[in-house]
């Protein structure tokens, strides 16, 4: 078996998820080459080559590839990717943007955010935001998977891979980009913050977030939102946590004034250690809580800040 | 130009399933159905391109059994100018999904086609790329904006760290994210006229779509259950355990 995992990365670092995919390959089994498409992006194909288990690293670094755009990635994945038995990407925005198009290309399912490798053709994988784990089996020549970052620990530093360019080049008129709006923030990023506090509705306005901030400086946590905050317009959508959002698991999630609803459950659920503050002691929240507060969260947060 | 707009029946958002105990599936016996969340909003997309005017005729589609006519007829109610049900009852994988598409893509000559980004049900996030792959088509997936012209469409997509802004030449596909719009509810009047709308039913035989699965699911199992720990009384106690106990701070 051979894999071929495809790198995520901003031209500049390999992004944290590209190693818990490649830790999932390492669980199927076989060969793994990383291929990174960018432009400019060498010191990507350096920091992939250095991960334990990846074989080789293929660079294709061309002007199309710069802002991953998948009307030109996918072709280019296509034309390496039929010489392998998977292809993996991060079940990130920009892997579930290009990865279905690889599938549909080579006419074959895609498996999407598996969390476990049974076999190199069966995985497990969350259906209905997580409450419900689906084993499926393949019978595709080529699996086409994406990963979900949370269900397997990162893979460690310590490899030798060769590098190698592809002169492959695929640039199609029919998509052009525009421009990028990015967050900017001296904070952890959320899918890899060992730490999260979230706020939901119950913060009742975006100006009440600086309470979160204020304990997140102490802490050095990234922040969070439910999706009740990001529709009521409190706070922007990419700090959304939950079955349509960020799926997170640090080592301690802390939700402020968030109910609990499946949907946020589903994103969340999986951290080490969850603590609740609501001053509705029926919160669901509290049902999948190691520790409780039942307190205004007005109150509560500026005493967690002070004790911090 | 015609907008195709793809709609998903699929269980109730704020039901809660269970999986089944001999691990077959979840159990959707009487549980209250609905259309995706997400179609919702792709639903209403289209309605407001075309009254906007760059839009003459609003299909809605659904795939599945005949009780999709259901949603078929909300959307018609919505606004949508005709429906089809491509019905079976099978299970149909994206992937399949997606060629049905394009085989009405082609029959109904659609410039663009909208659909929600990810079904509540499946949690798949896959139809709308595929789909733009066979068509050879852009795609702007996660949609949080969309700007139609006469030629293009300008699309703002929810992307991890922000937003990114790309320009496709039409057709394309677009797959839609939660801020694009608030759907509207339908008015009574509107429900009444949508009885009179016509709804075509095909199937993928027809369409001369294979929709043979690739996918055999073993098992569906439920997710270990996190127990509810303690209520702590005071901020103070909760620093506390989080210090001694959990040792996470």
């Amino acid at each position: 078996m051979s894999i071929l995992v495809i790198a995520e990365h901003n031209n500049e670092s390999l992004k944290p998820a590209s190693l818990n995919v490649i830790a999932a390959a390492t669980a199927i089994g076989g060969d793994i080459d990383v291929l990174v498409a960018g432009c400019g992006c060498q010191q990507v194909a350096a920091a992939a080559a250095q991960v334990a288990g990846v074989a080789r690293v293929i660079v294709a670094d061309n002007g199309a590839y710069e802002h991953q755009l998948a009307e030109n990635i996918a072709p280019l994945v296509v034309e390496l990717g039929k010489a392998y038995s998977h292809i993996l990407a991060a079940a990130t925005t920009t892997g579930k943007n290009l990865t279905p198009r690889v599938a549909a290309l080579l006419d074959v399912a895609q498996i999407s955010e598996i969390v476990e490798v049974k076999a190199a053709d069966t995985f497990v994988r969350p259906i209905y935001a997580g409450n419900a784990l689906a084993t499926v089996q393949s019978a595709d020549a080529i699996k086409v998977i994406t990963v979900r970052a949370t269900g397997f620990d990162a893979a460690e530093q310590g490899g030798s891979a060769a590098i190698e360019s592809s002169d492959i080049v695929i640039e199609q008129s029919c998509a052009r980009y525009v421009s990028e709006q990015l967050s900017v923030s001296e904070r952890p990023e959320l899918t890899s913050a060992s730490i999260i506090i979230s706020g939901g509705r119950g913060m009742q306005n975006g100006e009440n977030f600086l309470l979160l901030e204020k304990v997140a400086d102490k802490l050095g946590a990234a922040i969070g939102a439910s999706r009740a905050a990001v529709d009521a317009g409190f706070v922007s959508n990419d700090m959304q946590v939950g079955q349509t959002g960020k799926i997170v698991a640090p080592d301690l999630y802390i939700a402020v004034g968030i109910s609990g609803a499946i949907q946020h459950l589903a994103g969340m659920k999986d951290s080490k250690v969850i603590v609740a503050i609501n001053k509705d002691e029926e919160a669901p929240i509290f049902q999948v809580a190691d520790y409780g507060l039942v307190a205004d969260l007005f109150k509560a947060l500026p005493e967690l800040e002070a004790a911090l | 130009m015609k907008v195709l707009v793809a709609i998903k029946r699929v269980v109730d958002a704020n039901v809660k399933v269970r999986v089944k105990s001999d691990g077959t599936g979840v159990d959707l016996t009487n549980a209250k159905m609905a259309m995706n969340p997400f179609c919702e909003i792709g639903v209403e997309a289209a309605i407001r391109m075309k009254e906007a005017g760059a839009v003459e005729e609003v299909i809605a589609v659904s795939i599945g059994p005949k009780a999709c006519q259901e949603q078929i007829r909300t959307a018609l109610a919505l606004g949508c100018d005709r429906g089809i049900l491509v019905a079976t009852d099978e299970q149909v994988e994206p992937l399949a999904v997606a060629k049905i598409l394009k085989a009405l893509t082609e029959k109904e000559d659609i410039g663009l086609v909208i659909l929600g980004k990810q079904s509540i049900d499946t949690d798949n996030n896959q139809v709308g790329q595929m789909l733009a792959a066979l068509c050879n088509w852009p795609q702007g997936t996660f949609a949080c904006k969309a700007e139609l012209s006469e030629d293009q469409i300008e699309v703002t997509r929810e992307i991890d760290g922000g937003e990114q802004t790309v320009r496709l030449s039409l057709p394309a596909v677009i797959t839609i994210d939660l801020r694009l719009n608030e759907p509207r509810y339908a008015s009574l009047p509107n429900i009444m006229k949508a009885k009179k709308k016509p709804i075509d039913t095909v199937t993928a035989v027809e369409l001369e779509v294979d929709i043979g699965s690739r996918l055999k699911t073993l098992s569906v199992d439920a997710p270990a259950q996190r127990s509810a720990g303690i209520i702590v009384e005071s901020v103070a106690e909760l620093v506390n355990k989080l210090k001694t106990e959990a040792k996470v701070i």
